[in-house]
């Protein structure tokens, strides 16, 4: 039964895979974005949310949407200013609704790969260069990029964090 | 207790047993430790039904009357756990421990000091869990299913809280080995697994079940500690981690546990059904296919208990059809169990009424199971007291009713002695009404919009609340009748035979009653004739 | 207050009122699912009958069967039990037939739920926030924003503080302070995400609820063809107050919405201490300011809200780590935060007399 339990795990990964489950955002090389077949005939529209959770700072997004064709590299401009006197770690968690689109949408460029520091009062301007797979199925027209900020305490925990990412995504 | 009373009457083989408290602290006999299970779980079945009290009590009328939002939090968290890990369980292992010796003509389990140790982690969990009510910040109130983040909120009791669920794992894991190390060892000769009484069949296939899916609940469980403690991030979004994913391993524990609690009690009415229809089970070998395929099919739908989650269309999709798609096996297991019914020559001892009460109210419960499996709907019916009607039709009528036949059933064998009929007789008509007046109501609050887990409620839910708390009261009080019954019993009454039942059959009624002390020392010879059927 | 409970009791417990009552109830009380007023909502509700007739006509034939059976082959009526165990033509058939039943189910239910996911094409998006214990919403194209949490009157009752019963006050426990307002024959996409636990939206007239879920968001959508007041609650356990964080949704025409987005933009913030404590902090710390120790401790005479007052805005702004202690600095206005901040070091006879500036709070940040 052991044995059972294990055999299910190949399984398991690939309807994950296929039906995204996890609910997390692809990443994909600038050369394998620039490939992609480009579907003009029709128009997605991304709607970008920001949230903020137990960070002293405000978050953005230029743009409200942005719209694209399926296959078409698209960007948006996000904005971060630390309102604190002092220098805050934050790192940005991405999330797609509907989930079931999470698996067509890839990023070249983020500023969620990466923790952000800023230092009492900065501000910085970030950009997000995304793509949507032109094979996601036409009813999907359109897209929520959400991204939440979470304070990090120090430094060391940054390290956990990249941690965990990777051995989170099983 | 039970075999104190006098069998030397009976036997003169060498029931060298030790005395006082060394014979049960230090007991290696099968029947004494199932004895001790089943005491366990009445305990706790007491308990846990203090606290639905609380609750119903509470959700008399609208208004905060007598607790805190907090403490009814508690309440429903800890009935849920103590129900299940400390009565329910215990009590299936219990029988279990009995009467699979007895069945298959073996002298006792495989493992008999492990058999000790299983039943004796009990007690000690169940104190780390009942104590954490005297801790700073009170006992864990995030509900049984321990959803974080919200879980992380408890107090001191967290700890304590986590390793009680490790506890219970563990000794269910290795109540679950020695099943099947017993059954797979210890059958008599001409035992085949196809002869093997229904009963033994469901526990095997719970035992497998148990032995799949503990080890996932620990694992959750464990990688909620280390996030509180210990700062991994498994379960917390800033961290990269994803609290859904916890919903998800906990529930591919959690759904394989609800056919864990339940199989035992199919297995048990299995047995009554043809004693008292004196005719043979019918279709005794899908009976054991349908088991062991809700055994398998309970492995992939999980996620039918967070359909809100907003997973992907697919995988809503995927666990709507295979949720569905368990409907077909149990309904074989009904229409078998009407067919055995048909053309019998039934009498209808306090066994076989409650037998039959599982048959109509399971099939409730299923009915409404099989609602709440379309996805669109159970957008609406999801978290409402209409779930709350469900899983309790499925458990009390189903399942303790089951187990409650069971004790009825086989406890003139245990004891030696007839129990009081018309005592049972009242015990099972006064439940049934009160359960269904507790119960049946609660479909209309969650329909109407009542969400569960609530301490207070607006005047439009007033009314069927208070009719279904007073079916609670009737029915919680109702149980004293079952010690009763039991207390009476074990002290004396009309001698039982030692088949007990006219159309019972099988080799745990060819053993005197109450049996020796160590059941089969030569092992029967199993025929055709002499097995189920 | 007591002669009524007493009245209600004996009312529920004399069982020929009862009865009478269960009569007339029908009419009253909802037994059923609402309908609701989406087209998908209605979608959903005929769902529920279509399934709840195919279950109620299994049932009448299976417990038709058992109790024809029980009544007819039954040993004191002199019934010989047979001694057949086995049909495989019948095993068979009780096979086949609930397969072909459930896929004729399917089909409907697999149709609605594609329908649920159509999220594209929204005129408006209304993101919804769950906090312990109170929602927030935000227009994201028209940057409105405020928080929804339960009315005075249902909490004051809630906590005894009333002299009214829970009986006086038809929406007790379902009115909030801030109802949230949709156009009618509109599609409308519905964001949700969470703060700090998860919680679930749910309005049993949209037909549907949906977990709100930190660092993640989920997305639904609805169309609204009645104007109305609908009300619902949060479906989620999410700690103490789980059952007292009501969702009013308020359907008006489209010029009606119109107007209400010109009242909120315009509408100076409101900032009193005293309501905003109610608004924030009462949940936990109570109104009169004696918390419910252990969990939650009193700010009457407490070290911090008597202190320094360095301390003071730090536990505000950062929240506590390990506690329902939230950090309320992203979610809350400097001038807001030093309304509270005063009310809390002057009230229940803190008295400290410290009059705390937008400012002040900004330097703490």
């Amino acid at each position: 039964m052991f044995g059972f339990g294990y055999a299910l795990v190949p399984l398991y990964d690939v309807f994950c895979e296929v039906t995204g489950i996890n609910g997390k955002t692809g990443t994909i090389s600038k050369e394998d974005a620039e490939q992609m077949l480009v579907d003009d005939n029709r128009v997605v529209t991304v709607l970008f949310d920001t949230n903020m959770r137990e960070i002293p700072w405000e978050f953005t997004a230029v743009e409200r949407t942005v719209s694209v064709h399926p296959g078409q590299l698209g960007e948006a401009t996000f904005v971060i200013k630390n309102t604190s006197d002092r220098e805050i770690v934050g790192q940005a968690v991405p999330s797609i609704a509907p989930t079931q689109a999470s698996i067509y949408f890839n990023k070249t460029e983020c500023f969620c790969f990466t923790q952000q520091t800023l230092a009492a009062g900065e501000t910085r301007e970030m950009k997000v260069r995304f793509i949507v797979d032109s094979k996601m199925p036409a009813r999907f027209s359109a897209l929520t990029l959400s991204y939440t900020f979470f304070a990090l305490p120090d430094a060391n925990s940054v390290v956990k964090v990249a941690e965990q990412s990777e051995r989170i995504k099983i | 207790m039970s075999e104190a009373v006098s069998h030397e009457d009976h036997h003169d083989d060498h029931d060298h047993k030790p005395t006082g408290i060394k014979r049960w602290l230090f007991s290696t006999n099968h029947k004494d430790i199932g004895t001790m299970y089943l005491v366990f779980a009445l305990i706790m079945f007491f308990v846990g039904g203090a606290m639905a009290m609380v609750i119903r009590a509470e959700l008399f009328q609208p208004g905060l009357q007598y607790v805190d939002p907090q403490f009814f939090n508690s309440m429903t968290t800890v009935h849920a756990l103590v129900m299940i890990f400390g009565a329910l369980m215990p009590a299936g292992v219990g029988l279990a421990n009995w009467m699979i010796p007895m069945m298959i003509g073996a002298p006792d389990m495989a493992m008999p000091r492990m058999n000790n140790m299983s039943f004796w982690i009990l007690p000690f969990a169940a104190t780390l869990l009942i104590a954490t009510f005297f801790m700073e910040g009170g006992a864990p109130a995030g509900g049984w299913t321990m959803y974080p983040p919200l879980v992380l909120q408890t107090g001191d009791a967290f700890p304590f809280l986590i390793f009680a669920v490790h506890f219970l794992g563990i000794s269910s894991i290795m109540g679950a080995i020695n099943i099947i190390a017993t059954v797979f060892n210890m059958r008599a000769p001409g035992m085949t697994f196809m002869k093997l009484p229904l009963f033994v069949w469901t526990w095997i296939i719970t035992a497998f079940l148990l032995i799949a899916s503990m080890p996932v609940l620990a694992g959750a469980v464990t990688m909620l500690l280390t996030d509180k403690f210990f700062g991994t991030a498994f379960f917390n979004a800033a961290g990269g981690g994803d609290p859904v994913l916890f919903q998800h391993v906990f529930w591919f524990f959690g759904h394989p546990e609800v056919y864990i609690l339940v199989l035992p009690s199919f297995g048990i009415i299995s047995q009554i059904i043809p004693t008292f229809a004196r005719k043979p089970l019918f279709g005794y070998e899908s009976m054991v296919y349908a088991t062991a395929s809700i055994a398998f099919l309970s492995f992939f739908v999980w996620a039918h208990h967070m359909f809100t989650v907003g997973m992907p269309l697919t995988g809503e999709l995927f666990f709507m059809y295979a949720t569905m798609s368990i409907a077909v096996p149990t309904g074989v297991k009904i229409f078998n169990w009407t067919a055995t019914m048909w053309k019998g020559s039934m009498t209808f001892e306090t066994p076989m009424l409650f037998a039959i009460g599982v048959l109509f109210m399971f099939s409730i419960g299923g009915f409404s199971g099989l609602m709440m499996g379309i996805t669109p709907v159970d957008f609406q019916y999801h978290d409402t007291y209409f779930i709350v009607a469900h899983f309790h039709y499925v458990i009390v009528p189903g399942i303790i009713y089951g187990v409650i036949g069971g004790v009825y059933f086989w406890l003139p064998k245990w004891t030696g002695n007839m129990y009081d009929e018309k005592l049972g007789k009242l015990h099972f008509w006064i439940s049934t009404i009160s359960v269904n007046v507790l119960f049946f109501p609660q479909h209309f609050l969650g329909l109407a919009g009542m969400p569960r887990r609530i301490p207070d409620y607006n005047i439009q839910f007033a009314e069927w609340n208070m009719i279904s708390s007073i079916g609670g009261f009737v029915f919680g009080l109702s149980q004293l009748i079952l010690v009763w019954v039991v207390i009476k019993c074990v002290r004396g009454g009309e001698k039982a035979t030692d088949q007990v039942w006219e159309g019972a059959q099988g080799l745990e009624w060819t053993l005197s009653s109450p049996p020796p002390f160590h059941s089969f020392t030569v092992p029967p010879q199993v025929t055709d004739a002499s097995a189920h059927s | 207050m007591f002669v009524k409970k007493l009245r209600n009791f004996i009312r529920g417990a004399s069982i020929p009122a009862l009865l009478l009552w269960a009569g007339s109830a029908f009419a009253e009380y909802g037994l059923n699912l609402t309908r609701g007023v989406t087209p998908i909502s209605r979608e959903v509700y005929d769902l529920h009958m279509i399934i709840l007739y195919v279950v109620t006509v299994i049932g009448i034939a299976v417990f038709g069967v058992m109790i024809w059976s029980i009544f007819h082959h039954r040993k004191s009526k002199g019934a010989v039990a047979a001694q057949f165990h086995h049909s495989t033509a019948a095993e068979i058939t009780w096979t086949i037939i609930p397969i072909i039943i459930l896929v004729v189910l399917a089909i409907p239910a697999t149709k609605t739920l594609i329908k649920m996911e159509e999220t594209g094409d929204a005129e408006i998006t209304l993101k919804v926030t769950g906090y312990q214990w109170k929602w927030k919403y935000d227009y994201l194209e028209d940057d409105i924003s405020f928080f929804s949490s339960l009315d005075e009157r249902s909490n004051s009752i809630r906590k005894g503080e009333s002299e009214e019963s829970p009986e006086d006050y038809e929406n007790y426990l379902l009115e909030v302070d801030n109802p949230v307002v949709l156009p009618i024959n509109t599609k409308v996409r519905i964001l949700t995400t969470a703060a700090d636990v998860i919680h679930a939206w749910w309005v049993p007239a949209l037909g549907w609820k949906r977990d709100a879920i930190p660092g993640f968001i989920n997305d639904n959508w609805t169309y609204i063809e009645e104007p109305g007041i609908y009300r619902g609650q949060c479906a989620e356990l999410c700690g103490r107050d789980h059952g007292f964080m009501p969702i009013v949704l308020n359907a008006v025409t489209k010029e009606e919405y119109e107007a209400w987005k010109i009242e909120m933009k315009n509408k100076p913030a409101e900032i009193d201490g005293e309501k905003l404590y109610a608004t924030h902090c009462s949940a936990c710390h109570q109104s009169n300011g004696q918390g419910l120790p252990p969990a939650f401790p009193a700010l009457a005479g407490s070290p911090i809200a008597t202190g320094p007052l360095a301390e003071h805005l730090d536990i505000v702004l950062k929240g506590k780590a390990g506690t329902a202690m939230l950090a309320y600095g992203p979610q809350l206005s400097n001038e807001e935060l030093a309304a509270i901040i005063t009310y809390e070091r002057n009230a229940w006879g803190n008295d400290t007399g410290d009059e705390i500036t937008a400012d002040d709070v900004q330097a703490a940040r």
